[in-house]
């Protein structure tokens, strides 16, 4: 009786595990279940049970509601599709006066912002696209194709690579200095030998326009929602959702809404870059001292010169870091929507992966994560850079670069048209080097890989036998043996003890939400593998980071590695894995941990060195050694912002084990993608997401209450 | 007196919702007890005062007194509640958006206890950022800028970022940065208090010799009585919102209008507060001795030669005219005397 009043929370615990285990072990399987299948295939069988709603017919096989729940949510895809139909196809009919045919013609008002919206985007990125690579679209936008057919010397010939590597070289060099100008001209130089000039321009187009749009309309919603409560609340929900809502599932919604192309890729970024770019604005905002907006207040600003000389400049780490976001989640989406028909690298990464060519996918890969590096590194710079007032410069020295960059175009043109003579039979590689005709290691990696394979394969088999047996089966029958009910009790017990009744309901109807969608045993999948990724990842980068963080210099080392990894588009760590382990389980679960380590080992050690100085130093003269220190002091105190860092790696890691259905899981993901091909698919993919977004906010909600209870508790608020 | 600057007709601040309505139905009679069981927090309670150009007045008062509230009100970085309040004749909760902002540009200028810089902007940008909001060109506003840099010796660091000075230099640059655009008006919220006690009496002899050269009108927040002693012409003392007592600081000193203003007084070295002519008698100006004091010094300066003569010493006034005189006992009054009394 003395523990219970010692450790009371220790018991309800214990008490909850002791409920579900019992549960689990009361409700049975019934006897025809079918694992995976999912409850509401749209097949008719007479041992399925039906129902209707809202007009909607649901099918599905009928088992004993405390083992699994009817999916009473199974309209919900159909309901999505039909309305999304309706919207399009019916809704509001306008007149709309055609340019083309030169008459007023009926449309759906949202087809026909659809249709608008659709042609500013590819003027957008053709416009750029031309002017990296050539074309005529840009002139037939103004003109008409019968103009052009006059006038065929107005096709925007494209500049030759040299000038834009040596563009990308001056404005480095301006930015930030020799440096990162070294590291421009190399990546620039890099991706035209190697042939992957005309892929990268391509994707380079997409991001040029995705991330300033995103840019601009999350800084924007960010300001309207610090000013406006009422925005705020009505955009915090969406915002909360999408954070957590897998990439993938977004696509196919858009694919309806916009159709296949550039244009609806970059729509289709946007939606994904703008939340982690609004919530980082609007926490920037916050964070400016009242006594700032005094002052400028008190300089005589406007409501206009406050924002943008006052709040937005002092909100910069911030803002930056909502940037460095859309940097990474464009170059992601780059790849991913590539799916919905992007042209670029992506597409290629992803035939590459298709036939298994995994030299071609890495050389694809690298140039796509080299772009998103360099990009993200000039954001930085630019946003640092400063004036000087006081060198009294010469014309020459205050436009040099101009002067440099307007030197590169002559001698890059003349460059290109002595091409033309030296190959006169071949390609002009003064020009621009052709996809696939520059060097490619790709054979060199291929070959390694088959080497590897080779040399390793009995030891690979082995391991990965053994992981797949003896680990994951078990652990993946395990979580399916899981009955609704028992799941339920669970999360809900769970949600009680750490965040009371608010918590508690949160998470309950989170959970039943996937529970009567039609796919919870697809969500036991998911769970069980996003399980093992997070416990791993937690595992390594606990480690790594605590190991990191003895010493300052490599701690500070290790932040820099994870900037650099968590530029990379996600599907890039499908490569390696894939050279190793090929298309199995074990891949995507190695995928998921190197991904999701990143923010564990990141958290880990912003929350050792976050713990006060001068609690070292009381720690140091109380005489505890080193370890005493760790275990004693730092990781308590740590322990709530390791836990936010917990947070992410389940985000990661679902987003991952989600990309992963691309090398063929059972999870949601591969349901996901399958939608993605059906032309009914909009609603299930959005409900898929729904789900799997879900799964990461039950976690977010449950740490996230905890880690403010403790950090209250601590007095570290 | 002359011009009259800053004028301040019964301003109330109330915070919470409903405050203006409550402050109408209470006819002007605010009990912050009453206002508070009604969810509303009351910031200022009908604050009267004027003050004159070229006036410092200092507000004093603990922290929760509401002298920062009051100060925001005149400056109207919050609306008050109730009131009036004049800004060299104009109504300042008249103004709209566009004339305010004229106001702050051309008039007002303030420092805050926090310094306020931005993290973004070196030393010098940080002081040329009210004239650029003007819209004055950049050359102009820099160079302007420099003038402000040299005037508070910040000389060698116009390039450096607030986060790379100390405190007492970042609000150098604060100082600097309110003075930028020549305001009548200045505004200073508690601007030494967040320093080291060495750094705060050498910026506040330093303020002293700025205010001498450029005679502004000022309202000088502060905790800090001994601040407010050694700075101010008059003091106004707050407590709860209401401002207890506004004075000069030796009446202050001598005749504490309430049991709270008294309690902050108990304490004060009046040697070093008082001046002669506070203490003088003006009845008696025969059998003087050969040294006079002037009616302005203060005590503790002349102490040693007034207690060192036999005869009672003369008091003079700016005109060398006598018009009164002084005895070595009532120094020894004043230093120790007043003291006994009161414990």
């Amino acid at each position: 009786m003395e523990y219970l009043k010692k450790y009371p929370k220790l018991f309800q615990w214990l008490f909850l595990l002791i409920v579900f285990f019992a549960l689990c072990f009361a409700i049975d399987v019934p006897e025809t279940y079918k694992f995976i299948r999912g409850q509401a295939e749209f097949v008719k069988d007479p041992n399925q049970s039906v129902y209707f709603f809202l007009g909607k017919e649901v099918r599905y096989y009928a088992f004993d509601v405390f083992w699994r729940l009817p999916p009473l949510l199974g309209w919900l895809p159909i309901w999505i599709n039909d309305s999304l139909f309706f919207l399009m196809n019916e809704w509001m009919p306008m007149e709309f006066w055609n340019e083309d045919t030169q008459e007023f013609k009926t449309r759906p008002l949202l087809l026909q912002i659809s249709r608008n919206l659709t042609a500013f985007m590819t003027f957008l990125i053709e416009l750029i696209r031309e002017i990296l690579l050539g074309g005529l679209e840009t002139i037939v936008a103004f003109t008409s194709w019968d103009f052009i057919d006059a006038y065929p010397w107005l096709e925007l010939p494209g500049l030759p690579w040299t000038i834009v590597a040596a563009g990308a070289t001056i404005l480095a060099y301006k930015l930030s200095g020799k440096g990162l100008a070294l590291f421009a001209g190399l990546t620039m130089v890099y991706i035209s030998i190697f042939g992957q000039w005309k892929p990268s321009m391509q994707t380079l187009s997409f991001i040029l326009v995705a991330v300033p749009l995103s840019f601009v309309f999350g800084i924007s919603l960010g300001i309207a929602a610090y000013k406006s409560k009422r925005v705020e609340n009505a955009l915090y929900p969406i915002l909360l959702v999408m954070q957590t809502m897998p990439q993938y599932a977004v696509l196919v919604p858009a694919l309806v809404l916009f159709g296949v192309g550039d244009h609806a890729a970059v729509i289709i970024t946007m939606v994904v870059a703008v939340p982690p770019m609004i919530l980082l604005t609007i926490l920037g905002l916050r964070a400016v001292p009242p006594e700032v907006i005094e002052a400028g207040r008190m300089s005589g600003c406007t409501n206009w010169q406050l924002m943008t000389k006052v709040l937005i400049p002092t909100a910069r780490r911030d803002i930056l870091i909502g940037v460095n976001q859309v940097i990474m989640v464009c170059f992601s989406m780059a790849v991913i929507s590539a799916f919905i028909g992007a042209k670029g690298l992506g597409f290629n990464l992803l035939l590459a992966l298709n036939q298994l060519n995994i030299g071609l996918a890495l050389e694809a890969g690298l140039c796509i994560s080299l772009i998103a590096i360099l990009l993200d590194k000039m954001s930085l710079a630019w946003a640092n850079q400063q004036q000087d007032y006081f060198g009294n410069l010469t014309f020459y020295q205050r436009n040099k670069n101009i002067i440099f960059f307007g030197g590169s175009i002559v001698v890059g043109i003349i460059l290109a048209y002595i091409g033309t003579f030296v190959f006169k039979d071949t390609f002009n590689y003064l020009f621009e080097v052709p996809h696939n005709k520059g060097i490619s290691t790709a054979d060199f990696w291929n070959k390694g890989v088959d080497w590897i394979f080779d040399t390793f394969f009995v030891y690979i088999k082995a391991f990965n036998t053994w992981l797949i047996v003896d680990v994951l089966q078990p652990m993946r029958a395990l979580y399916l043996r899981m009955p609704a009910v028992a799941t339920l009790v669970l999360a809900v017990g769970a949600g009680y003890l750490i965040g009371g009744i608010r918590s508690a309901l949160v998470v309950a109807a989170l959970t039943l939400f996937i529970a009567l969608s039609p796919w919870w045993d697809r969500a036991l999948v998911t769970l069980y593998m996003a399980t093992f990724g997070v416990v791993v990842s937690c595992l390594i980068g606990f480690t790594v980071g605590t190991l990191c963080f003895q010493n300052k210099k490599s701690a500070a080392f290790m932040l820099g590695v994870c900037d650099i990894f968590q530029t990379f588009p996600s599907f890039v760590y499908l490569i390696p894995v894939m050279m190793l382990f090929g298309i199995t389980d074990t891949s995507v679960l190695i995928a998921v941990i190197v991904y999701a380590t990143i923010p564990a080992t990141r958290y880990t050690i912003e929350g050792l060195r976050s713990v006060p100085v001068g609690l070292h130093e009381a720690a140091t003269m109380s005489g505890v050694n080193k370890f005493q220190r760790l275990t004693k002091i730092e990781f308590p105190l740590a322990f709530p912002h390791m836990m936010l860092g917990i947070n992410q790696t389940i985000v990661f890691a679902l987003f991952m084990v989600i990309i992963g259905a691309f090398i063929g899981t059972e999870d949601l993901g591969q349901y996901i993608l399958k939608a993605l091909s059906d032309k009914n698919g909009a609603g299930i993919g959005l409900t898929l997401g729904i789900c799997v977004a879900f799964i990461g906010l039950i976690f977010d909600n449950l740490i996230r209450t905890w880690v403010e209870k403790r950090k209250k508790h601590l007095g570290i608020a | 007196m002359s011009e009259t600057v800053i004028k301040c007709e019964s301003v109330y601040k109330i915070f919470g919702e409903n405050a203006k309505k409550m402050l109408e139905e209470s006819n002007g009679n605010v009990d912050a007890k009453t206002f508070q069981e009604k969810g509303c927090i009351v910031g200022v309670n009908n604050a009267s005062f004027e003050v004159a150009k070229g006036e410092m007045l200092v507000v004093m008062g603990l922290s929760g007194s509401g002298k920062s509230t009051l100060l925001r009100c005149i400056s109207r970085l919050t609306d008050a509640t109730g009131g009036k309040i004049f800004i060299e004749g104009q109504d300042l909760l008249q103004l709209n958006n566009k004339e305010l902002i004229e106001l702050r540009r051309n008039k007002m200028g303030m420092v805050f206890q926090s310094f306020a810089l931005l993290p973004h902007k070196t030393v010098v940008e940080n002081i040329a950022f009210p004239l650029q909001i003007k819209g004055i060109k950049t050359e102009d506003s820099i160079s302007r800028a420099m003038e402000m840099v040299k005037l508070v010796g910040l000389d060698g660091r116009e390039n450096y970022f607030p986060r790379e000075l100390s405190g007492g230099q970042q609000q150098r640059v604060g100082i600097a940065r309110s003075l930028a655009v020549e305001p009548d008006i200045w505004f200073l919220d508690e601007p030494f208090s967040a320093l080291d006690p060495l750094i705060r009496k050498e910026m506040q002899d330093e303020f002293l010799r700025l205010q001498e050269k450029l005679q502004k009108t000022i309202m000088f927040i502060t905790h800090d009585f001994d601040e407010a002693l050694k700075l101010a012409d008059r003091i106004a003392i707050m407590k709860d919102g209401i401002i207890e007592q506004l004075d000069t600081p030796a009446n202050i000193v001598l005749n504490p209008a309430t049991e709270y203003v008294r309690k902050f007084t108990e304490e004060v070295p009046r040697e070093k507060v008082l001046v002669i002519e506070d203490v003088m008698d003006s009845s008696n100006k025969d059998n003087l001795g050969d040294i006079k004091v002037s009616k302005d010094d203060i005590i503790e300066n002349v102490a040693e030669k007034i207690l060192t003569q036999e005869k009672i010493v003369g008091v003079v006034d700016s005109n060398n005219n006598i018009i009164g005189s002084i005895k070595p006992s009532t120094i020894i009054d004043t230093v120790f005397g007043g003291r006994k009394n009161n414990s």
